[in-house]
């Protein structure tokens, strides 16, 4: 005889803090997420001001597939929301295409960071190089690692995870959420990498 | 589509208005990104006016993500409290930082310039 134990307010709110279980966990999940790339960009800030030189994002990486990378990451933004708002209103198969186009961004990004590593490493440029590539690649790698991390989240909802339409839509659409939580921070995280590594003038 | 046939005309025109903001917003990252890196090609700006400028820019956009996509501009009173922490310990930490860089001033060569072996007079 087994006894199944229902946890609770997986998908209903908490009278008391007016979230769901996973909502609030995903928050300070990502409090956490802030203060460990708040450490990264303070080290850049540290090791920046602290160098007698430091080159420009224009003179070192390669700008226009740094800008393409902003776009696709936003864009992954506008569509991760848009499958989320698709199953507030119930309609499955737009949630199923704006996901498929949000995993098809994140996809991109990775392939354009992978032609921009490969161009680095060909010229000889590693993170022992210098100061600069040592934080550049800890700081865009440390992110392409968030980004795969969200693909496999989203992939798994995309895919079989998405059988719980059918059983507890709310608790689904729920999953969703917190999973866009996630994603748009990892692109939020990219809106400050991008113009602190690739824009800032040099000195 | 599993459960789309029940849809309410009012949930549907509401979810129609939500969407509609969320393209409004996508479209204004996109043209801000376009102004960070026409602010950057400016060399006009400087250094100094330069970040600031990279810097404001991030940070509107920053807070178009998190307060519409990630609904914080009507989000539960509990969260605000875990973001409050979180930005306490997010400015010590950069306070920290730019209190030990203050505190190297007056070092033209950086403070990681490692310092020139000094030779102390000798004795006889």
């Amino acid at each position: 005889m087994s006894a199944a134990i229902e946890i609770p307010y997986v998908s209903t709110e908490r009278p008391d803090t007016g979230l769901y279980n996973a909502r609030l966990g995903v928050w300070l999940f990502l409090a956490s997420e802030v203060m460990l790339f708040g450490a990264l960009f303070s080290t850049y800030v540290l090791l920046r001001t602290g160098s007698e030189t430091w080159p420009s994002g224009a003179q070192v990486l390669n700008i226009p597939l740094a800008t393409l990378n902003t776009f696709v990451l936003i864009g992954s933004s506008v569509t991760m929301v848009m499958s989320w708002a698709a199953l507030q209103m119930k309609n499955f198969a737009r949630f199923r295409l704006f996901l498929g186009l949000t995993l098809l961004c994140g996809l991109i990004f990775l392939v354009a960071k992978g032609f921009e590593y490969h161009e680095h490493i060909a010229h000889g440029e590693l993170p022992g190089s210098s100061t600069f590539f040592a934080i550049y690649f800890v700081m865009t790698g440390l992110h392409g690692l968030h980004v795969i991390g969200g693909l496999i989240v989203n992939g798994y909802l995309w895919g079989p995870g998405a059988k719980m339409w059918q059983t507890d839509p709310a608790r689904f659409t729920n999953r969703i959420e917190v999973a866009g939580l996630y994603w748009h921070f990892v692109d939020l995280v990219w809106i400050f990498l991008f113009p602190t590594l690739y824009l800032l003038p040099g000195k | 589509m599993i459960h789309g046939d029940t849809m309410s005309a009012h949930g549907s025109e509401s979810g129609h208005k939500q969407t509609k903001i969320y393209k409004i917003v996508g479209a204004v990252l996109f043209a801000a990104t376009v102004a960070t890196v026409a602010a950057a090609e400016w060399h006009h700006l400087g250094i100094a006016l330069g970040i600031f400028v990279a810097v404001f820019i991030a940070t509107f956009k920053g807070s178009l993500v998190a307060g519409y996509f990630m609904h914080l501009f009507a989000e539960r009173k509990m969260i605000y409290w875990v973001l409050a922490l979180t930005a306490f310990f997010f400015v010590a930490m950069m306070a920290l930082i730019l209190w030990t860089r203050g505190d190297q001033q007056g070092q033209p060569h950086g403070i990681f310039t490692a310092p020139q072996e000094t030779t102390q007079p000798h004795r006889d």
